[in-house]
């Protein structure tokens, strides 16, 4: 994964400036709540929600199983609909396939769908690089854009913002990218949209090269499909003479009837409707209609190395409906940057360690940037077990052992500046497993109980700055039990 | 019938009341409870910090304590969800590595005999009036483990309403971790001390004196925060409570 956000501050640094900042706070805890309680309630109305959700995990985890096969059928139906396709291993190829076709096209600008996939990589950047501008079209992404910003929610990237920053940003901003915002612009989500609008129509009339992500590719069909509310990424497909579908390996489904499973549980999931308002799905090109030239990048960037971990490879079943983030407490008062990387929330806490690995100091942070709650878990229409995957990485974190980074079995070391509180766990474990040493352990803070700080030295004090300790009692339950029932001491 | 107390380390060390409360309880409704003296943790805090290995003598050590008992019964939904859910993940990742069945095997026996107390109190006892009194209004806090991992649902709320004298009121965002999670409020204080604020405002907006939960971890939690944000409300184990009688009133 390339480093769109590299040099980040571990996970617990980046997120207390959020936990400070109360018009964040405040934008993100009014926009979580509203959709957690909507989609809560467009769950509810299908009966048959629990086979929903296991059946998506299932056509999931066997396609993530027959991948090579399935993405082998992908390139031949594309190929035979007549676009070509195109593999990159890591974020540098992509960008550099990508950068190749639109110089090819002789274009020095294109429009965007929103596309995470690219967002991950870099791309608009590498272009950047190459003088080709991107513009993002997509509502909350021009908005995250135009602001100079960067992502923080996977459906809603500009979530943390509320409407009189967005009035402010595209009264600033819209000119330097093309048509300007109308003069008098409020704060009402109607005159907002529609200056968005007039903004976008200019650039759609005249693109020449769109790119996009997917929701889903259809392997049976060579079929790509892009769910969504607006309108815009329609545009984006249809309008340009070249599409180029920049797409993450796992997106693909073996069968077209597979599609109906998610294009159920996704919207309710995602956007609490009961159907998204525009799906669009192409296949190739065709004489009469649409581009001209099709390209499909196909992006592993650590998504085979992520297969390889028998627990964390669940992580690839996500459909990115951003249903895990809005349940999230931590993400809630974190926000999403704090999480360093396109994907935030739990579904970021796991995937950015397997897809970048556990080297930085954001990444070793974020399989502890959760209280284990489980509600992302209770939401996640394919079941991902995001507590599991924790778990399972805080061992690599603290544990070290086998991995595959880049196609290669590697061992890992156990990450630095974890020594302290190895030891405390090996020391823990050895009292524990004694009960004698506990005991003695426990007299001993029973009869100090007095001397004891209501604050703590050292990594306790962290909790001590905000909450107060409960004081050691007198007697603690085994002691007491012994005096009133007897019972043997053990050693 | 004749249960093993599993009382939890934290609740040795820190809350024996609670432990003395689950006594004074299981005794009236005529069980014979044993606290099996050589007990000590059952890894949790180990194995949700990273260290499966350092987890795994203290799940074996739980299982030889605990593996002869009828019923293993404790006041921790996180401590029981981690016997129940963990052990045996733990003795399948050992046979998936190859390491043999020997672990599942032995930690088998205490998984489906370990209960949580309002589960052991309904499921098994039959119980939801346990004869209590408690003139207090009080709001229930489910917490996480308790909540989704065991699954218990409305046992505890249905415990809390035969109470003779309580008044049980909903707790807004009830079902919001309290930002607790073991070493999670230590790694990050920050958003673990705001989530913790946001449950304490939630639970004084309800008019009540004593908030109640099924764990001493996360009341341990919450209650540091009341006594910081010094508010009114107390933090009371729900077994103190089902405890307390008109004879005998929990203060
Ligand atoms: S992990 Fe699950 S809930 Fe979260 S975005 Fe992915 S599919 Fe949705």
């Amino acid at each position: 994964m390339s480093g769109t956000f590299v040099g980040m501050p571990a996970f617990p640094e980046a997120a207390r400036a959020a936990v400070g900042d109360q018009t964040l706070r405040g934008n993100l805890r009014h926009a979580t709540h509203t959709i957690r309680a909507k989609r809560a309630k467009a769950v509810a109305e299908v009966s048959d929600w629990d086979q929903l959700r296991e059946a998506g995990k299932r056509i999931k985890d066997h396609t993530l199983r027959h991948l090579d096969r399935y993405l082998v059928q992908l390139e031949e139906r594309v190929t035979a609909a007549g676009g070509t396709v195109h593999w990159a291993a890591d974020a540098e190829e992509a960008n550099r396939i990508v950068a190749a076709l639109v110089a090819e096209t002789g274009e020095s600008e294109v429009v965007k769908v929103k596309s995470m996939a690219t967002q991950e990589i870099g791309l608009n950047e590498a272009l950047e690089a190459e003088g080709v501008h991107a513009y993002e079209t997509d509502l909350a992404e021009l908005i995250v854009q135009l602001g100079k910003d960067r992502p923080s929610h996977i459906l809603v990237p500009a979530i943390h913002r509320n409407r009189g920053e967005i009035r402010d940003i595209f009264r600033r901003e819209m000119s330097e990218w093309g048509r300007p915002a109308p003069e008098g612009l409020t704060d009402t989500p109607a005159e907002l949209a529609e200056a968005a609008r007039v903004h976008l129509r200019e650039k759609f009339l005249r693109a020449k090269v769109g790119v996009s992500g997917a929701n889903f590719m259809i392997a049976e069909t060579g079929t790509l499909v892009v769910v969504e509310s607006e309108g815009n990424g329609r545009m984006c497909l249809t309008l340009p003479e070249t599409l180029i579908s920049v797409v993450g390996i796992e997106k693909i489904l073996p069968t077209w009837r597979d599609l109906e499973v998610f294009l159920q549980t996704l919207p309710r999931s995602s956007t609490a409707e009961r159907m998204n308002p525009y799906t669009s799905m192409w296949t190739g090109t065709t004489d009469e209609d649409g581009p001209r030239a099709f390209h499909l990048v196909l992006l592993d960037n650590g998504r085979t190395d992520t297969l390889a971990d028998e627990v964390g490879r669940q992580a690839l079943r996500c459909i990115r409906c951003s249903a895990c983030l809005n349940v999230c407490p931590v993400y809630e008062r974190a926000g999403g940057h704090a999480y360093g990387s396109v994907y935030p929330g739990p579904i970021g806490a796991i995937l950015s360690p397997q897809l970048r690995g556990t080297a930085s100091e954001i990444d070793a942070s974020l399989p502890y940037a959760s209280s284990l709650c489980g509600a992302c878990y209770e939401v996640c229409p394919v079941a991902i077990d995001i507590p599991e995957v924790l778990v399972r990485l805080r061992e690599r974190v603290v544990e070290g052992g086998p991995v595959v980074r880049d196609g290669n079995r590697v061992v890992l070391r156990p990450a630095k500046g974890h020594a302290a509180e190895r030891a405390a766990m090996r020391a823990a474990r050895w009292a524990f497993a004694r009960p004698g040493a506990l005991r003695a352990g426990q007299r001993l803070a029973s009869r100090t109980r007095g001397l004891h700080p209501r604050t703590l030295p050292g990594p306790g004090r962290a909790w001590s700055a905000t909450r107060d300790l409960p004081a050691v009692p007198a007697e603690p339950f085994r002691d007491w039990w012994q005096r009133t029932h007897g019972g043997e001491e053990a050693k | 019938m004749r249960v093993a107390l599993f009382l939890t380390c934290v609740n040795d060390t820190l809350y024996p009341d609670t432990g003395r409360a689950v006594v004074k309880l299981l005794t009236r409704l005529g069980v014979e409870v044993d606290f099996p003296m050589a007990q000590t943790c059952c890894g949790q805090a180990h194995y949700n910090t990273g260290y499966r290995h350092e987890a795994e003598p203290l799940a074996r050590h739980f299982s030889d304590v605990f593996g002869e008992y009828e019923a293993i019964v404790t006041p921790s939904g996180s401590c029981g969800a981690m016997v129940r859910e963990l052990y045996p993940r733990m003795g399948e990742r050992a046979r998936a590595e190859g390491r043999g069945d020997t672990l599942a095997a032995t930690l088998a026996p205490v998984v489906p005999k370990t209960y949580e107390l309002t589960e052991f109190l309904v499921d098994v006892l039959g119980v939801t009036d346990v004869g209590a009194y408690y003139p207090r209004k009080v709001t229930y806090h489910p917490t996480c483990h308790g909540l989704r991992s065991l699954g218990l649902g409305d046992r505890p709320r249905r415990l809390l309403d035969a109470v003779k004298g309580l008044e049980l009121v909903e707790l807004p965002g009830a079902d919001e971790c309290c930002g607790f999670g073991g070493t999670f409020a230590l790694k990050n204080p920050d958003v673990s001390a705001a989530m913790g604020a946001d449950k304490v405002r939630n639970a004084e907006s309800t008019g009540a004196d004593v908030l109640c939960a099924a764990d001493n971890s996360c009341l341990m939690h919450i209650g540091g925060t009341m006594a910081r944000l010094e508010t009114e409300l107390r933090p009371v184990h729900i077994a103190e409570i089902l405890a307390s009688t008109e004879e005998e009133p929990a203060v």
